[in-house]
């Protein structure tokens, strides 16, 4: 038998600069995420970070973290950030925008915050077109006070607070806030995408850009939803989660633009 | 001179915010102050670029006042009690976050939805804290139409120089009311962000961000030292007050506000009946003149604390003898005003019949 020749591997032979295809944006923080394995919020921060950096609008934009597992967005995105009160993020991107109208402003909220305790200020920025991006993440689960109902808990599906499955006789119907916001004329760019699979988030990052390429246009309110997982709540592996978004999320929550700009 | 006009107090509040430079006012209508908004809507345009928007709610609107002032903006928003009770999570978020704005609140009768009648139920809301959490506001309390234009930009100063939220406390009489004003000129303000604000990155500097999250209880911890520091200086140094006719007095009428200003003619009457009556008027209601009282205490017989509601202030006033003296309170609640006679005769029932009628 021939000997195994040992090949000696380290940090500096793999990120030999000719070895290197891939290094995370400059926009993102070099620092350990706190989210959970598998958890799709890391991969968005990653996306839209690298869309930002792509544009060169680091200097330009000013984000609001929500309350939720992604509070600490602020932590993970080098960007200027505001952090605020549950639910409110539409109402302080709002007072942001209205008095910097040429700096670019995003908003990164959970379906709880977005579509339940601040459902009144969402509907109405969208209403009023403002000219800002909602990066609004649906897991179907309040992850950060660990696995109650959501406004978009599917029904049958068993959280901390539908330990029976979600009956809407009882808990209500999942809300989708995506299709409601669409009707607004205020609302210019709406969309619903997934980071469970490569494919999908490529594409998320496509409509991303192109909600920040709207924005500069000065267009309307932009939505971005995207269907995420949350494995801890879920009681699930991640892989077994990113299953449970193709075959029960997805069925309920189609993916693909519902309203797009005329010529863009 | 500044130009001398004949103005609703409300409007006359609007009026200074324009003059005042105020970038941004967000705000949704409630009695009786919506003539703030409604004069802002057609004379801001005329006059400045400032924002001016109509809110989904009290809600949206602290919130937007959040995001503007954290972009290092000049911004107010103003409401009345049942609003303003909406507002208290945004303000505690404000505060922890060191933001600068000015809020007005012209209160009206309460509990619940009350009454449209003038008020000054919400003194505790204002003064102790209001929302969740150990902070305080600074609290400007007019008495006038005047003063209503005066503490916009005393408000604003204070506001930015503390970075922290500072409340108008007025009531629906003085925001209704007419009388003379004077008004200050157009301020021009220096228009460059402060190196907290987040206005984008600026190149060659780290990025800022905003929070009132700090998940570590010893970071916490030393985030409420801060406050608790910044707060002993406004103690120090803000307090604000007027005292009338003390030289001589034996006898002391106190009030805030509308009430006090009742009291200045229930202590002329009183005096025309040969009692010898001083004035103390808190202006800032936080902080609390609590010295001016106590050092004149052993000197007075007596103190008669007159309010629009069940007797809020009386709790700093009687802090502030520390059993020097003895605090007598005379109130009308729910919207009801007290007339001058009725402080007089309140003041007599104690203090002269011994209160044998009371
Ligand atoms: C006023 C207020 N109510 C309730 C909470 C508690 N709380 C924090 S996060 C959260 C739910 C977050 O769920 P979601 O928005 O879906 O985001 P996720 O954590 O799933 O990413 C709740 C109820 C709070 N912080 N403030």
């Amino acid at each position: 038998m021939s000997e195994i020749p040992t090949i000696e591997i380290n940090k500096e032979t793999i990120i030999k600069p000719e070895n290197l295809v891939y290094k995370p944006p400059k926009t993102l923080f070099d620092t350990p995420m706190h989210y959970c394995p598998g958890c799709g919020h890391s991969t968005v921060h990653k996306i839209f970070m690298e869309v930002v950096e792509e544009m060169g609008i680091e200097n330009d934009i000013i984000g609001v973290a929500p309350v939720g597992c992604s509070v600490f967005a602020y932590y993970y995105m080098n960007v200027d950030m505001q952090e605020a009160a549950h639910g409110r993020a539409c109402a302080v991107a709002t007072g942001i925008k209205r008095v910097l109208p040429d700096k670019f402003v995003f908003t990164y909220q959970g379906d709880g915050d977005f579509a339940a305790i601040g459902t009144a200020e969402s509907i109405h920025a969208a209403n009023r077109g403002e000219n800002f991006l909602v990066i609004f993440i649906n897991n179907a689960v309040y992850g950060m006070t660990s696995g109650q109902m959501a406004p978009t808990t599917l029904y049958d599906m068993v959280s901390t607070t539908t330990p029976y499955g979600r009956d809407p006789k009882i808990h209500g119907h999942p809300f989708k806030i995506t299709d409601l916001i669409a009707q607004l004329p205020g609302a210019v760019y709406v969309t619903r995408q997934s980071v469970h699979t490569t494919a999908n988030v490529r594409k998320a990052k496509k409509a991303l850009r192109k909600a920040l390429e709207i924005q500069k246009l000065n267009l309307g309110f932009q939505l971005v939803e995207i269907v995420s997982n949350c494995p801890s709540n879920w009681r699930m592996t991640p892989l077994e989660s990113l299953k449970f978004i193709e075959e029960q999320m997805l069925p309920f929550y189609p993916l693909g633009d519902l309203k797009v700009p005329e010529g863009i | 001179m500044g130009e001398i006009r004949l103005m609703k107090g409300n409007e006359a509040l609007a009026e200074a915010m324009i003059r005042a430079g105020c970038d941004a006012y967000f705000g949704y209508p409630i009695t009786p102050q919506s003539e703030v908004i409604e004069y802002l809507s057609r004379e801001a345009p005329k006059k400045s670029k400032m924002v001016v928007l109509q809110a989904e709610s009290e809600l949206g609107a602290i919130n937007m006042i959040y995001g503007a002032a954290g972009c290092g903006k000049r911004v107010m928003t103003t409401s009345s009690s049942p609003g303003i009770s909406l507002m208290q999570e945004g303000l505690s978020y404000i505060a922890s976050a060191q933001l600068p704005c000015l809020v007005a609140n012209i209160n009206r009768g309460g509990p619940g939805l009350g009454t449209i009648q003038p008020s000054q139920s919400d003194y505790m809301q204002a003064v102790k804290g209001g929302g969740h959490g150990d902070y305080h506001l600074i609290v400007l309390a007019p008495y006038s139409v005047q003063e209503m234009v005066d503490f916009v930009k005393i408000g604003f100063e204070l506001a930015e120089k503390y970075r922290n939220p500072v409340m108008i406390l007025a009531d629906g009489a003085i925001g209704q009311m007419m009388e003379k004003v004077e008004l200050f000129d157009f301020i021009e303000r220096n228009q460059e962000a402060p190196e907290w604000a987040t206005v984008g990155r600026r190149p060659g500097k780290d990025r800022v961000f905003i929070t009132s999250l700090f998940i570590q209880p010893e970071k916490m911890e030393e985030v409420n030292k801060i406050l608790q520091a910044k707060y002993r200086e406004v103690e120090k140094k803000e307090v604000r007050y007027q005292q009338l006719n003390i030289e001589d007095a034996e006898y002391l009428l106190t009030g805030y506000g509308l009430g006090a200003r009742i009291c200045m003619k229930a202590m002329e009457i009183g005096r025309e009946k040969g009692y010898k009556i001083g004035l103390i008027r808190p202006i800032t209601l936080y902080p609390f003149p609590y010295n001016v009282y106590n050092e004149l205490a052993p000197k007075i017989k007596g103190i008669l604390d007159v309010e629009m509601n069940a007797g809020q202030m009386l709790e700093d006033v009687k802090l502030a003898v520390d059993g020097k003296t003895t605090v007598k309170f005379y109130g009308r609640m729910g919207g009801m005003i007290p007339t001058p006679e009725e402080i007089i005769e309140s003041f007599e029932n104690h203090f002269i019949y011994g209160g044998k009628n009371v």
